[in-house]
C-alpha cells in the first residue's frame, strides 16, 4: 500500500515540475514550469520535422521510382533490415566521434535513421499497386512520371504514411538522446538528472512517451485519410489497416 | 451394371469395405432464412455404389454431403451410415471413419506426401510398420511411385499428382464411406478424363460406398451409379441409374438439366471395351509384305497399323512402306487419335472428329493396341438399344 | 552511475592516435577484453527479452485467433507500449521497478510484444481455408488441427516477427544503461568521443544483431523444409 502510494507520490511531483517552476538542485538556475518544458520540446519538434522533412524528400521520390521500375527491390528491403540492426545510440556516437557535436551533425545521423523504413515502405507500396491498373493507364497513354503521380503515387499512399509512422516515432525517440550531441531537447532532464532533479526527469519520460503516442495517433488518422475508400473496404485493406506491416512489407 | 454386394478387401483393416449410406428426410435450415438448403432429402445409397449428387449452383448438394460427416450440422431428419445415426457419433471420431477429399484437395503443404497420407492411421494409432506399408499400398493404388513420391512435398507435384494423393489421403483407414466434393474439378479437362477413367478403375477394384458431388452432368452420368439430380432450394427431382435418367427424365427440369442432346448422352454409358472393336491389321518393320497385304486385304481397315516390339502403335503405314521385300517405316499418318478400353465412347467420338480421322486404334492398360474403332461401329451405337 | 555530458571521461592515453580520439587498432587490440562482458550482458538481455516477449505474445495470439474480438484491445494495447520510446519508458518505469535488468525487461518486452502478437496472428490466418476443411473434415480436432496444422504453416511469419523483435532489440538494448542494465551501451556511452570505442562498441552490437538474425533465418529453413523444396515438373 505504502509503495502505491509512493509511486503516485513520485508521478504527483513530476506533473508537479511540469506546470510548476522550482530552483534546480545544483543551484543557481529554474527549472521546471511550462516554460521550460516548451523551451525543451521546441527544439525537439524542430530536430524530429526537419529530420523527417529531409527523410521524406530523399526516400519518397527514390522509393517510388525503385518501384515504379521494379528495380532495386532487394535494396530497397533489406536497406531496412541493415538499419534495424543499427542501433541509434551508436550512429549518434558514431556522428558525434566523427563529426562533432551539433544540430546540424544531428539532423543528419536522424536523417540517416528515418530514411529505412520510408523508403522500404514507399518500394513496396507501389510495387503492390495493380499492375491491370498501371498498364490500363499506360494504355490511355500516361508517361511513366504521369503514372507514378496520378496512379501509383495515390494509391501507394496508406503504406507509404505507414512507413513515415513507423521512422517519426523512432526519430522522436532518439532525439530524447539529442543532449549526448550537444542538442538540448526534451532529453536533457533524463541525461543531466542532477540538474532537473528526479521529478523533472520523470517529467520529461512523460512528455516524450506522450509526444510520441500522439504523433503516432495524429499520424494514423492521417494515414485512415488519406486510404482510399475502395482499398479500406477489402478484407486485405482491412486487414491491412489493422496490421499495417507484414513480412515482406516493411518494418516497425 | 455393377453388383450391389460388398467387396471383399484385403487391406491390413478388417472391417467390412463398403457402407450403406441412407439420407431420411434430411434438412438443413439456416437461422433466418426461410427456404432450407436442403429440404427433406431422402434416398438410399446401397453398399460399394457411387451416388453422385448433381444440380445447378445453390441447389445444396454440397450442403447436403458435407451433412453426413457433420461438417455441416443437421437440422431436421437423419443420415444413417450402416443403419446408425451419424448423430450418435462424436464428429471427429465420425470423421476418421469417412473417407473426405474436396474439390481444392487441400493437403498439408508442410507435410511429405507419406505423411499426409498416413494422417488418419496417425490418428488412430497405428504402428510405424504398419502405416509405411499403408502409404505404399495407397500410392501405388492411385498410380504413383512410392519410392519417388512419398518424401515429396505437395508443393513439388503437379495438379493431377495432388489429386492422386488426396485420393489416397482419403482410402487410408479403408472407410467404409467416401464423401468426394468436385474432386477432379480443379484439374485440366485432359487430365480430368483420365483421372475419372483411373479412379472407375481404382472403384472396380475397392468396390467403396461413394458420395460424389459435381455440377457437371456429363460427369455425373459417366461416374454414377446412380444419379440425384437436386434443384434450388435444396430438393430431389430425381434418383435413378443414369441409363433410366436419361431415358425417362421425371420432369421438364431434369430434361432440361440434363440437356437436349439425351441421346448423344446415352454414348457416355457404353466403353469402347463394350462395343465390338474391328481387328487391326498389325504389321511390324521388318516383316514380309506379301502377309502384311493380306493382313490389310481381310480387315475391315484400309491400312496396316504397324507397331513397335511392345506392341504399342507407331502410326498407319503408306504404301511405301509396303513398297519392297521388307516393311519399311513409311508412314501416311500418326496413329493418332489412340485410343483406350476404358474411355467412354462419348469422349472416343469427340477424339476422333477432333483429328478428322475415320478410325483409331485402341489400346489396353500397357499400350498394347488390341482392335480399331471406327466412326461406324459408333454410328450402330447409336442407333442400338441402350443396354442397362 | 549516470555521467553528466560536461564530465566527460578523461582517460589516461599517451600516444598521439588515442589523444586524439582517433580509429586506434593497437589501442583496441589491447583493450577488447573490455568489451566481453558488456557484450554478454547485452547479449542476455536481448535473449531473455525474446524469449519471455515470445511466450506472451504467442499466448495471446493464440487465445486472440480464438476469440477475434480480443485482437483489437490486444492490439491497440500493444501497439501503445510499442509506440513509448524505450528511454522514456525505462524512466517511467523507474519508480515501479527500480533500477537494474528487470526496469530494461519490462520496457524491452513490451516494445517486442505487437510485433510478435500481429505476426503469429497474420501466419495463422494465412492458413488457407481448404487445408483446415480437409484437416476437420478427416477428423483432427481443433486442437489437432491447430498444433499439427495451423500453427506449423505459420512458422514462416512467426519466424520473421521473431527476426524483426530480435533485431531491433539489440538496438534498443544499448540505451538499456540507461535504466542501470549495462550493456554495449554503457561502453559506448563512457566514452562516446573516443572513435575506436564507439567503432567497436557499436560495431559489436549490429554483428550481435546480424548474427543472431542470420541464426533465426537457419533455425527457419531448418524446421520448414517445405519452403525450401522447389516445384518439379
Amino acid at each position: 500500500m505504502t509503495t502505491t502510494f509512493a509511486v503516485l507520490g513520485e508521478f504527483g511531483d513530476a506533473i508537479d515540475f511540469i506546470f510548476n517552476s522550482r530552483e534546480s538542485r545544483l543551484g543557481g538556475a529554474q527549472v521546471g514550469g511550462l516554460g521550460q518544458i516548451w523551451d525543451l520540446m521546441w527544439p525537439h519538434l524542430k530536430l524530429s520535422g526537419a529530420a523527417m522533412g529531409i527523410a521524406c524528400l530523399i526516400s519518397i521520390p527514390i522509393g517510388l521510382w525503385l518501384g515504379h521500375i521494379g528495380k532495386g527491390g532487394f535494396l530497397a528491403i533489406n536497406v531496412s533490415n541493415v538499419g534495424r540492426a543499427v542501433p541509434s545510440l551508436a550512429l549518434i556516437a558514431f556522428f558525434v566521434a566523427y563529426l562533432g557535436v551539433g544540430f546540424l551533425n544531428l539532423m543528419l545521423a536522424l536523417v540517416l535513421l528515418a530514411i529505412p523504413p520510408i523508403i522500404t515502405n514507399t518500394y513496396t507500396g507501389t510495387r503492390q499497386v495493380d499492375r491491370e491498373t498501371v498498364d490500363a493507364a499506360r494504355g490511355m497513354g500516361m508517361t511513366g512520371a504521369q503514372i507514378v503521380r496520378r496512379v501509383e503515387l495515390p494509391l501507394a499512399l496508406p503504406l507509404i504514411f505507414g512507413g513515415i509512422r513507423i521512422s517519426a516515432v523512432n526519430v522522436i525517440a532518439t532525439a530524447t538522446i539529442a543532449p549526448l550531441a550537444g542538442v538540448t531537447t526534451l532529453g536533457d532532464p533524463i541525461i543531466n538528472v542532477n540538474t532537473y532533479g528526479d521529478e523533472g526527469r520523470l517529467a520529461a519520460a512523460l512528455i516524450v512517451a506522450l509526444l510520441a503516442v500522439a504523433t503516432e495517433l495524429a499520424l494514423g488518422a492521417v494515414q485512415r485519410a488519406v486510404t482510399p475508400r475502395g482499398l479500406k473496404l477489402t478484407p486485405a485493406g482491412r486487414r491491412r489497416h489493422r496490421f499495417p506491416i507484414t513480412r515482406r512489407e516493411a518494418i516497425p | 451394371m455393377n453388383s450391389s454386394e460388398p467387396a471383399q478387401h484385403s487391406g491390413p483393416s478388417s472391417r467390412p469395405a463398403a457402407a450403406t449410406l441412407e439420407f431420411r428426410r434430411a434438412t438443413k435450415l439456416y437461422p433466418g432464412q426461410t427456404e432450407p438448403a436442403v429440404d427433406a432429402l431422402s434416398l438410399e445409397v446401397p453398399a460399394g455404389e457411387i451416388c453422385v449428387l448433381v444440380g445447378p449452383s445453390g441447389c445444396g448438394k454440397t450442403t447436403a454431403m458435407r451433412m453426413v460427416n457433420r461438417m455441416i450440422d443437421i437440422t431436421d431428419g437423419d443420415i444413417l451410415l450402416d443403419g446408425q445415426s451419424v448423430k450418435d457419433r462424436r464428429p471427429a471420431e465420425l470423421r476418421r471413419d469417412i473417407g473426405y477429399a474436396i474439390q481444392q484437395i487441400g493437403l498439408f503443404p508442410h507435410l511429405s506426401v507419406a505423411d499426409n497420407v498416413a494422417t488418419v492411421p496417425r490418428l488412430l494409432g497405428w504402428s510405424k510398420d504398419r502405416i509405411r506399408a499403408r502409404v505404399d499400398e495407397l500410392l501405388e493404388l492411385v498410380s504413383l511411385d512410392p519410392h519417388e513420391t512419398r518424401d515429396r512435398f505437395p508443393g513439388q507435384l503437379s495438379g493431377g499428382q495432388r489429386q492422386r494423393v488426396g485420393v489416397a489421403r482419403a482410402l487410408a483407414v479403408d472407410p467404409p464411406l467416401m464423401l468426394m466434393d468436385e474432386p477432379f474439378g480443379a484439374i485440366d479437362p485432359i487430365n480430368r478424363e483420365r483421372l475419372q477413367n483411373e479412379f472407375l478403375r481404382l472403384q472396380r477394384e475397392i468396390r467403396k460406398t461413394i458420395v460424389f458431388v459435381t455440377h457437371d452432368i456429363d460427369e455425373a452420368i459417366k461416374m454414377g451409379d446412380r444419379i440425384a439430380i437436386m434443384q434450388r432450394g435444396g430438393k430431389l427431382e430425381q434418383y435413378s441409374p443414369p441409363a433410366e435418367l436419361l431415358m425417362y427424365p421425371a420432369n421438364p427440369f431434369v430434361e432440361d438439366f440434363v440437356g437436349a442432346d439425351r441421346a448423344l448422352k446415352r454414348l457416355a454409358l457404353q466403353r469402347v471395351r463394350d462395343v465390338d472393336l474391328w481387328k487391326a491389321p498389325l504389321v511390324r518393320v521388318g516383316e514380309h509384305t506379301t502377309a502384311a497385304r493380306a493382313k490389310a486385304r481381310d480387315s475391315e481397315v484400309p491400312y496396316p497399323l504397324l507397331i513397335d516390339e511392345s506392341g504399342r502403335p507407331l502410326g498407319w503405314l503408306s504404301d511405301r512402306g509396303l513398297a519392297g521385300e521388307r516393311v519399311t517405316e513409311e508412314l501416311r499418318s500418326r496413329p493418332d487419335p489412340v485410343l483406350e478400353l476404358d474411355d467412354v465412347l462419348r469422349d472416343a467420338l469427340s477424339d476422333l472428329l477432333a483429328e478428322e480421322a475415320q478410325y483409331g486404334p485402341v489400346v489396353n492398360e500397357r499400350g498394347e493396341v488390341v482392335g480399331v474403332l471406327s466412326i461406324e461401329i459408333l454410328a450402330h451405337a447409336l442407333r442400338s438399344e441402350v443396354p442397362v | 552511475m549516470i555521467l553528466e555530458l560536461a564530465q566527460v571521461q578523461i582517460h589516461n592515453r599517451t600516444d598521439t592516435c588515442e589523444s586524439n580520439n582517433g580509429f586506434c587498432p593497437d589501442w583496441i587490440a589491447d583493450h577488447f577484453g573490455d568489451y566481453v562482458h558488456p557484450f554478454f550482458q547485452h547479449l542476455i538481455l536481448v535473449g531473455l527479452t525474446v524469449a519471455i516477449g515470445f511466450a506472451i505474445s504467442f499466448t495471446l495470439a493464440l487465445i486472440a485467433y480464438r476469440r477475434r474480438w480480443l485482437i483489437n484491445p490486444v492490439t491497440q494495447v500493444t501497439g501503445i507500449l510499442y509506440t513509448i520510446p524505450s528511454v522514456a519508458a525505462f524512466f517511467l518505469l523507474l519508480p515501479i521497478t527500480g533500477r537494474g535488468t528487470d526496469t530494461a525487461l519490462v520496457a524491452l518486452v513490451s516494445y517486442v510484444l505487437l510485433i510478435i502478437f500481429r505476426n503469429v496472428l497474420t501466419g495463422l490466418d494465412n492458413v488457407p481455408a481448404e487445408t483446415k476443411d480437409a484437416g476437420r473434415g478427416m477428423g483432427l480436432t481443433a486442437n489437432q488441427l491447430l498444433w499439427r496444422v495451423e500453427v506449423p504453416l505459420a512458422l514462416p511469419e512467426i519466424m520473421a516477427g521473431l527476426r524483426i523483435a530480435t533485431t531491433t532489440t539489440v538496438g534498443l538494448a544499448t540505451l538499456a544503461f540507461f535504466a542501470g542494465a549495462g550493456g554495449l551501451g554503457e561502453k559506448i556511452f563512457s566514452d562516446i568521443t573516443y572513435k575506436s570505442n564507439v567503432v567497436v562498441a557499436g560495431g559489436l552490437a549490429v554483428l550481435m544483431a546480424a548474427a543472431l538474425d542470420g541464426l533465426i533465418l537457419l533455425a527457419q529453413k531448418a524446421i520448414t523444409p517445405w519452403t525450401r523444396a522447389v516445384a518439379q515438373p
